[in-house]
Formats: structure tokens, C-alpha cells, sequence
């Protein structure tokens, strides 16, 4: 039984990192469920969010390797107790001047967001963790889904902790050129 | 980063310049294309010589070799594409066998890379997984402090390859040259101390125990830390396995020592770790060729386990001490905390009824084997060169039944005297390798211990030997045979010798001599001989041992149906090892 595991990976930003993270989970034989990377307030690093299935053990090991290349400069798992945990997805539904008005509840319902409008389709921009996401999916496949995009999870922490806190404002890495 | 000298150079300048700076004396490549403008300066260079080799693949276990003798990151050098995936097999060996060594490639010129350039090849994509880091170099004002970066990481911590692979046009583009006086690598900090509670938590264990066995790994080569071993085992009087990697790193003559453990392990070290209490194990890292089915393995021991690279521990099998550390800080920290145990505490462990045993074991089935009714024994070979060459000379193995006779009937008496493929098993690893470790160590004795298959794999490196002064030895064990897949053949599939005969034997057994060995050497300019029988095996030794001025190879013809004993099958339990055919090991009742 493999459980789901979120980790938070701050990396140095540059070229090739991506590849490296991403190959070695394939090489070691993990299927990586989701992945989000982005900037964080240090513009010389990135942060990535990556979702794995994977047992407590296997992924030990696996946190092991990624710490061991040069560019990984720090490796945290988030609890989705302790941690705020969104997804971004953009879903474009049928609608019909009959269906308008339930779609439009739906969104205001969810809390979600109207981006554009066509006569005959809405596109939605809806955030919130895979829960709720799900639930309004559940909720609009009646109307008609004609197209869907989503983005990797990202997490933080909750409470005024920061993971680039000690470890990386003092590193001389983030002052090189 | 401070300025030292700020004069207009090319990008090729600066990486020789850079080289120098990092302490490089020896380059094994081959130029091309890309890689041409790093050639004009290296050319000038009075402290860089750069030997031109045959085969990338030679440049680059050359570089193995070379820095396994040493302890200094050997240095290979190729051109784009080909060039490059020449040498993947040479850093895949290096990676598996933590070998420092740099690679340094040239790359297509940067408004070509991504177009399938001519000999164009993603090298830092197709060697990510067998590299410690890896660079591409677009920008010559970078190329010195990727080269200082490049030395660093793969010289420190667990040692390990990495390529360096530069773009045509940085090469000769205009720079200046600023060697970095620190290096940023703020996510490379190897743990090199242990930590004080792991260390007192093992000498607890240690003293503990009833049945401890020492597990020796080739960490504690690397890590330059024999003379702390043998202290520590001195000191706790417990007994030492020394797996196929550290065969040196703990005097084979030694009373404590029981040889190698593993698939071809001795009788005493397979047997010690399987009836162990407790493994302390130093640079080890529990690879399936030592542990065999990793469930039966050492069943009841508690496990100490100490490297430098924390994800070796608990990888295979979980430590109950994890202790990330240097192996020669470990063992001296370990040293420390155990005398002052006995001091202070009075706690001190006693092993003398386990010692006995397996002394006792050691002394019934020492490694042994039966000569042949005619023919020459390829263990008697072996066990010749290493009495007439001694423990002063360096012997590297290609990969096979060679590599495993050389393992066991070479007398190892000192860390770096023995060499070989032992991660990835290259064939072809040995004359290679045997020329950059005789680079290193020049003036002194090595022998390439080779199979037949194994030296037509890399043998053209006898004409760099010859034509640049490097004077390797070369013994075939020729026994006209892919010998160990043979072996697996008659033990495991009914002696059906599909594709093992390679014909390299006499017409007396039905082969055909092809290549004819000692022919092949003449043509390389070494000197060829021949050998096939006992009576002439020490005078054709010491002929060979009296040439210094040129690589000599000896074409041994022995007897082909030997078998590498003692053996546990594949994925079988160490608790089956046999020591012949068929042939468990008879226990007495007080051995279990």
C-alpha cells in the first residue's frame, strides 16, 4: 500500500535542473504523480513541488539520492496537516442559455472563478486542493466538459516558518553570478 | 572570487590554464572537432602530458586507473559525439566504483547544439545517470570555475565522475582567466565527520556482540584508512571480510583476515557474515554479489553501517547505526570511544570462542582448487605472478573468472595494489586501466591480469603503451573461452556452449588461434610470449619481469574447463555456498 507524499525540493535555478530531478526519479523507479515548479523569493532558486505515490521507506531512499545532486540544495515533506496544499485548473463547459445560470451557481458555489465566455462554453478558473477540485468536477460533467488544464500541486507550510529560513539566505551560492 | 590575473585569453587557454591550476600532470584523450581548439595550447602546456590513446573508452578507464593508484582525480579528454559516447562506458565504471575522474568533452558550437549538428551528441543528458554532476559550458568566462567545481566534487565526498562538456565557440572565444579562490556549491556539503552519538551507539554494539564481523568495503581504500582498520581490528581482535573492491585494504597475510565474501567468496567470510551477530560495516555498501538473496543474508546481525554517502545505509539492508561519516574519521573516532569504554567503563568485548570458530573454518577450507591432469591451472598462473612480482607490484583484472582467480591467488598485502571492474563488470577494463595506473606509479611492476575475451576488447591501447613508454605487463589467461559464462554454461545449462568459444586456444583443443597472441604483441611493438605449462611458467614470469623498456604480454594457454570455487548461485542464500561442483562444505557439530 503506497501512500501519497508531497515534497518541497528548493533547487539552485539552472539549466538542466529539471532533468536531473525528473530522471532520477525514473531511474529509481518512481512515477511521479504531479510536479509544479517555480521562482521563490530568492530569484536564485527555484522550488519544486513533487507528488509521489511511494511507500515511507522507498522514499527515503529516494530523498536520499535527490539530496545527493549538486544543484538540490534542500529536500522537505510537507504533511497535508501542517501545510496549505492548491492545484490551478482552467475547465472549459458546455453551457446553453438553459445550463448558464447552473454553471454559474456551481462557480459561485465552489468559489471558483468565470475567465471567459463564449456563447455556448464558460472556462472556469477554479484553485483548491484535489478534493475540492474534484467535487466540482463531479458537479459540472453533467453540463458538458469540453477541455481541462491543470497544474502540478503547490504547498507551503502553515505558521510563520519559512524552509529558505536559515539554510539559504547565508549560502554563497545565492550571490554568485 | 578574487582576480589574480586578468590578461585576454581564449576560452582554450583558460582551460588549460584552468587544468594546471587544479594539479592535472596527465591527460588521456583523443582530439576531434570540437574538442581541436583545446589541443593548440595543451600543446605548449610543460606540465600537462597528454597521452593519445587508441579508444575513448581507453582514455577513460586509463583515467580510472590512474586514480584508483594515486588517490588524485585521473583526467580523460574526447571530442563531440562519438567521441564522447566512447567514454560512457569508462564513466559508468567510474561511477559505479566511485573512481574520481573528469571528463572533458567538446560540444558543438552553441548555435548548433539542438540542431543534430555533425557529431553532435547530448552528452550531459545521456550521462546524467552515470555521472556525479555534470556541465555544459557555453560561456568561456566560466571554464574556471566549472573546472575548479568539477575537481572538487569529484575528488571529495563519495568520489565519482563528472564531465565537463564545452562548446566549440567558448573554447575560442576571447576571456580572462579568474581562478576561484572559494568554490559556491552550497548544495554540496558531504558529511565527512560522524556524528559523536552514532559512533558511541556502535562501540556500545560492538562491545555487545558475540559474533562481530568487520565487513570491509572499498570506502575505506578511498578514504585512505587501512592503517586505522588494522588498528581497530588489532585492538578488537574481531575477525575481517574484505569485499572484491578492498581486496588490499586489509593485509591478506593477516591471522584476522578471512578473505572475500560474496558469490565467490571464501568459505570463511561467506560463512562468518552469515552466522554474525553483528556487521560493522566500513565503505561497504551490501551489493547483491556480496549479500546474494538479500532475506537470507547475515540473518542474525545487528548492522553497523558507516559511509559517506548517507544513501547507502539502510538501501538494501537496514541499519540498526547508521553512521555517515569518512570511514577514516569513523574508524578513528570508533577507536577512541572503544578504548575509552574499556578505561573508564571496564566494557570490553570478548570474542575469542567466535574467533576460534571461524579461524577454525578459515584453516578447513582455505581457497584451493585441483590442477588439471595435463594442461596448466590458471589459479597456479596467477598465484606465480603474484609470488615472483610481490605485494610492491600493481595487478588490475579485466572481468570474468580471471578477475575472480586474481581476486583470491594474488597475495594482497596493501590498499591500491589491486584494481578492477567490480560495480559494472567491463570487459576490457584491465590493459586500460593497467596503463593509467603505470602512468601513475611509473618504475613500478604492473600486471593487467586479463582474459582472453576481455583483451580483444581494449587491446589497442598496447600501441600507446609501446610508442609512449608505459611498460604494463599483460597475462592472458587464455583459455580460449568466454570462461565464466562457459562456467554458467556447464553448471546451469547442460554444457551447451552457445557463442563462448572464441578460437584464441591451440589446435590441440580444437581452436584456431585467432588472433595469435604473441603475433598480435609483436605487431604492437611489445614483446610476446607464450606459455602452456608448468615447468616453464616462473622462467617466462621472470623474463617478462626483467623487461622495464616495453610492454610485454604473455599469451598463458591454460586448461578451459577450471571453474571459479567456491560459488553461491545466483539469487540462492549464502547459506548455499559450494566449494566444487555440487559440493556443500561438511560441518562438524561444534561449527554450528
Amino acid at each position: 500500500m503506497t501512500t501519497q507524499h508531497t515534497l518541497s525540493v528548493l533547487v539552485e535555478n539552472t539549466p538542466g535542473v529539471l532533468a536531473r530531478v525528473s530522471s532520477l526519479f525514473m531511474r529509481r523507479g518512481f512515477n511521479i504523480e504531479s510536479l509544479a515548479v517555480g521562482q521563490t523569493e530568492i530569484p536564485e532558486i527555484s522550488r519544486m513541488t513533487i507528488v509521489v505515490n511511494v511507500d515511507e521507506l522507498p522514499l527515503e531512499q529516494v530523498t536520499k539520492q535527490l539530496n545527493k545532486l549538486v544543484n538540490v540544495l534542500k529536500i522537505v515533506e510537507l504533511d497535508s496537516g501542517s501545510a496549505v496544499e492548491r492545484e490551478l485548473m482552467l475547465i472549459k463547459v458546455r453551457t446553453d442559455p438553459q445550463t448558464r445560470g447552473q454553471v454559474l451557481e456551481t462557480v459561485n458555489l465552489f468559489r471558483a472563478k468565470v475567465v471567459d465566455v463564449a456563447t455556448d462554453a464558460v472556462t472556469i478558473e477554479a484553485t483548491g486542493d484535489a478534493g475540492k477540485l474534484a467535487a466540482m468536477l463531479n458537479v459540472l460533467e453533467p453540463f458538458g466538459i469540453r477541455e481541462i488544464a491543470q497544474s502540478g500541486r503547490v504547498a507551503i507550510g502553515r505558521g510563520p516558518r519559512s524552509i529558505t529560513d536559515r539554510t539559504l539566505r547565508t549560502v554563497p551560492g545565492t550571490q554568485a553570478s | 572570487m578574487t582576480e589574480q590575473i586578468a590578461e585576454q585569453l581564449t576560452g582554450a587557454q583558460s582551460l588549460v590554464r584552468s587544468l594546471e591550476h587544479a594539479g592535472v600532470d596527465t591527460i588521456f584523450g583523443i582530439p576531434g572537432g570540437a574538442i581541436l581548439p583545446a589541443y593548440d595550447p595543451l600543446f605548449d602546456s610543460e606540465q600537462i602530458r597528454h597521452i593519445l590513446v587508441r579508444h575513448e573508452q581507453g582514455a577513460g578507464h586509463a583515467a580510472q586507473g590512474y586514480a584508483m593508484v594515486t588517490g588524485r582525480v585521473g583526467v580523460c579528454m574526447a571530442t563531440s559525439g562519438p567521441g564522447a559516447t566512447n567514454l560512457v562506458t569508462a564513466i559508468a565504471d567510474a561511477f559505479m566504483d566511485s573512481v574520481p575522474i573528469v571528463a572533458i568533452t567538446g560540444q558543438v558550437a552553441t548555435h548548433l547544439i539542438g540542431t543534430d549538428g555533425f557529431q553532435e551528441a547530448d552528452i550531459r543528458g545521456i550521462t546524467m545517470p552515470i555521472t556525479k554532476h555534470s556541465y555544459l559550458v557555453t560561456d568561456a568566462a566560466d571554464i574556471p570555475r566549472v573546472i575548479a567545481e568539477a575537481f572538487h566534487i569529484a575528488g571529495t565526498g563519495r568520489p565519482g565522475p563528472v564531465l565537463v562538456d564545452i562548446a566549440k565557440d567558448a573554447l575560442q572565444s576571447s576571456t580572462t582567466f579568474h581562478w576561484p579562490s572559494e568554490l559556491a556549491l552550497p548544495g554540496y556539503r558531504p558529511t565527512t565527520r560522524p556524528h559523536g552519538k552514532q559512533v558511541r551507539e556502535a562501540a556500545r554494539l560492538i562491545a555487545a556482540a558475540e559474533r562481530p564481523v568487520l565487513y570491509v568495503g572499498g570506502g575505506v581504500i578511498k578514504a585512505e584508512a587501512s592503517a586505522e582498520l588494522k588498528m581497530l581490528a588489532e585492538l578488537t581482535q574481531i575477525p575481517v571480510v574484505t569485499t572484491l573492491m578492498a581486496r588490499g585494504a586489509f593485509p591478506d597475510s593477516h591471522e584476522l583476515h578471512l578473505g572475500m565474501p560474496g558469490m565467490h567468496g571464501t568459505v570463511a567470510a561467506v560463512t562468518a557474515l552469515q552466522r554474525s551477530d553483528l556487521l560493522i560495516s566500513l565503505g561497504a555498501r551490501f551489493d547483491d554479489r556480496v549479500t546474494g538473496q538479500l532475506s537470507s543474508f547475515a540473518p542474525l546481525a545487528k548492522v553497523i553501517h558507516a559511509d559517506i554517502d548517507p544513501a547507502e545505509i539502510s538501501k538494501n539492508r537496514t541499519a540498526d547505526v547508521p553512521i555517515v561519516g569518512d570511514c577514516r574519521e569513523v574508524i578513528s573516532e570508533l577507536i577512541g570511544t572503544l578504548r575509552k569504554q574499556a578505561d573508564e567503563d571496564g566494557v570490553e568485548g570478548d570474542y575469542a570462542a567466535w574467533r576460534e570458530q571461524v579461524l577454525g573454518i578459515k584453516a578447513r577450507f582455505p581457497v584451493g582448487y585441483d590442477k588439471p591432469a595435463e594442461g596448466l591451472a590458471p589459479q597456479t598462473v596467477i598465484e606465480r605472478l603474484s609470488a615472483l612480482s610481490g605485494s610492491d607490484a600493481t595487478y588490475v583484472a579485466g572481468v570474468g573468472q580471471h578477475q575472480m582467480w586474481a581476486a583470491h591467488y594474488v597475495d594482497y598485502e596493501r590498499p591500491r595494489q589491486w584494481l578492477n571492474s567490480g560495480g559494472a563488470g567491463t570487459m576490457g577494463y584491465s590493459v586500460p586501466a593497467a596503463m593509467g595506473a603505470q602512468v601513475g606509479l611509473p618504475g613500478s611492476v604492473v600486471w593487467a591480469i586479463d582474459g582472453d575475451g576481455c583483451f580483444q576488447m581494449t587491446n589497442q591501447e598496447l600501441a600507446t603503451c609501446a610508442l609512449e613508454g608505459i611498460p604494463i605487463k599483460v597475462a592472458v589467461i587464455n583459455n580460449s573461452s568466454l570462461g565464466m559464462v562457459r562456467q554458467w554454461q556447464t553448471l546451469l545449462y547442460e554444457g551447451r556452449y552457445s557463442n563462448t568459444d572464441l578460437n584464441t586456444g591451440p589446435e590441440s583443443i580444437g581452436a584456431r588461434r585467432i588472433p595469435d597472441f604473441v603475433k598480435l604483441a609483436d605487431a604492437y611493438g611489445c614483446v610476446g610470449l607464450r606459455c602452456d605449462s608448468e615447468a616453464d611458467l616462473d622462467a617466462t614470469i621472470e623474463k617478462a619481469l626483467a623487461i622495464t623498456d616495453r610492454p610485454v604480454v604473455i599469451d598463458f594457454v591454460v586448461e578451459r574447463d577450471a571453474m571459479v570455487w567456491p560459488m553461491v548461485h545466483g539469487g540462492a542464500s549464502n547459506d548455499d555456498i559450494q566449494i566444487a561442483r555440487d559440493l556443500a562444505p561438511t560441518w562438524d557439530d561444534e561449527d554450528i
